[in-house]
């Protein structure tokens, strides 16, 4: 497929140059999942894996994108160049999106040093969009010494980002609940940093508290990174110095110890698992595409003629038979 | 799961003018329609707006104007695309233009605009059909 006219290498070339356009339709060719994106990531694959990550999630309305404002100025500060990801859900209805993560980034938009990109989830599961594995990727081959992914607003359960980030950053308010909701699994089991932002609010010392007592009860071995309680007010920058010493402190747990090379481990077993079902998916309903065959399976788990175990064992018998 | 190609949007105000409703109801109805609508938000200069365009891979750019700037702002946003290479990207304007304006404003190189009071589908439609291939 033709990309701007240019041929794969002069593209993989433009994007290690840094250059925004190019590595902007690239991300777009990896959010639509087409072959020509894959190519080009083959290529860049090992020129990444070498910048500081970090991840940014909690519930919508937390001050992810504030404190994101905030990080950004003090990486920026220490000379450091920046690549951010913020994921918005989109809509299950109609598949569109209201993506609003830039307005509370937007001094840095001008900013040579500074790429930011918004994705729409669209419909994947656990906090991120599926191509933001790859956009993290595409980041770092740009040269990034620091990417930052922020999740769109998690619940209880959306923690893909722990596995993509070496730091992650779990983002909670005074005023969502007891101590019964630090108790359960979970998001609230992964924060390396835990950052109570609004603390200014009443009822911060209590969430403070339970958060504290509920991390004391971890089981955790010698010489593991015990997660630390950050409080923060974002719109004030309170607390931000802190929350970079905390990131850096983590940063240097994870250099110190084999941790970085888990984290890595981790990150690429995550990859592995969902290239492997998407190319699956892909592979396999490939043939169903156009044929009306997938309108009929339904059709007929609905009439109550089939149920969908059968289908899947139909659809993958006739798949590698063919093959 | 392989996507239908999204049609990516950045909504932006422009300049000093603070009425940022039209461009949210647009930003929202856009949505509606299956859009993937980026918005930027008040205060943004033209070249606020074009890198946003750029790093976010926008097909359409779409500026709502309500303080009478849009002769201003519009020819800078227009060198700046053009200056970017942007001539395969859609730029709509919106909000309150005299309708005197409207040639020139097209003159410079403006799409689209759809004055206050415009219906949504002709918006859809129009980014529908004339937006660019990828």
């Amino acid at each position: 497929m033709p990309f701007l006219g240019e041929s794969i290498e002069e593209t993989v070339q433009k994007i290690l140059a840094g250059d925004r356009r190019t590595s902007g339709r690239l991300i777009t060719r990896l959010e639509d999942g087409d072959d020509w994106g894959k190519e080009i990531m083959k290529r860049l694959f090992p020129r990444t894996g070498r910048s500081m990550t970090l991840g940014l999630t909690g519930a919508g309305g937390s001050g992810k994108s504030s404190l994101l404002n905030h990080l950004i100025e003090r990486f920026r500060k220490m000379g450091k160049t920046v690549g951010v990801i913020a994921v918005d859900p989109s809509s299950p209805f109609s598949g569109g999106a209201f993506l609003g993560d830039r307005i509370r980034i937007q001094h840095h938009t001008r900013d040579d040093k500074v790429y930011i990109r918004s994705m729409a989830s669209r419909g994947y599961l656990g906090g991120l969009a599926r191509a933001t594995t790859e956009a993290l990727r595409v980041m770092e081959a740009m040269g990034f010494d620091v990417v930052m992914v922020e999740t769109l607003g998690a619940g209880q359960d959306e923690i893909d980002v722990i596995r993509l980030v070496q730091t992650c950053l779990l983002v909670i308010t005074p005023g969502m609940g007891d101590e019964i909701q630090a108790l359960k699994a979970g998001i609230m089991e992964i924060g390396d940093i835990f950052v109570l932002n609004k603390s200014d609010l009443d009822g911060s010392i209590q969430v403070l508290r339970s958060i504290e007592a509920t991390l004391s009860l971890k089981p955790g071995q010698e010489g593991e990174w015990k997660p630390k309680v950050i409080s923060t007010v974002a719109t004030s920058g309170e607390g931000i110095d802190d929350l970079m010493e905390g990131i850096m402190a983590h940063q240097d747990y994870l250099h110190n110890n084999d941790a970085m090379e888990r984290a890595a481990f981790q990150r690429v077993e995550q990859e592995l698992g969902l290239i492997f079902r998407d190319e699956l998916e892909r592979v396999i309903f490939k043939g169903l595409k156009g044929t009306g065959k997938k309108r009929r399976y339904i059709r007929s788990i609905i009439d109550g003629k089939s149920d969908p175990y059968t289908v899947i064992e139909e659809i993958l018998e006739t798949f590698l038979k063919e093959r | 799961m392989v996507e239908k190609r999204k049609i990516k949007v950045v909504i932006s105000k422009v300049g000093l003018d603070g009425h940022d409703r039209g461009a949210k109801v647009v930003s929202s109805l856009l949505k509606e329609a299956g859009m993937e609508v980026v918005y930027l938000g008040m205060y943004q200069m033209p070249e606020d707006i074009i890198r946003s365009a750029i790093d976010e891979d926008a097909d359409v750019i779409g500026v709502s104007y309500l303080s009478g700037e849009h002769l201003v702002f519009t020819p800078k946003i227009v060198n700046e695309m053009k200056k970017h290479g942007l001539d395969d990207v859609l730029f709509i304007a919106g909000g309150v233009i005299p309708p005197e304006d409207i040639p020139s404003m097209k003159e410079m190189g403006v799409n689209k605009i759809f004055v206050a009071g415009s219906l949504t589908d002709p918006l859809v439609e129009y980014i529908r059909s004339n937006v660019r291939g990828k």
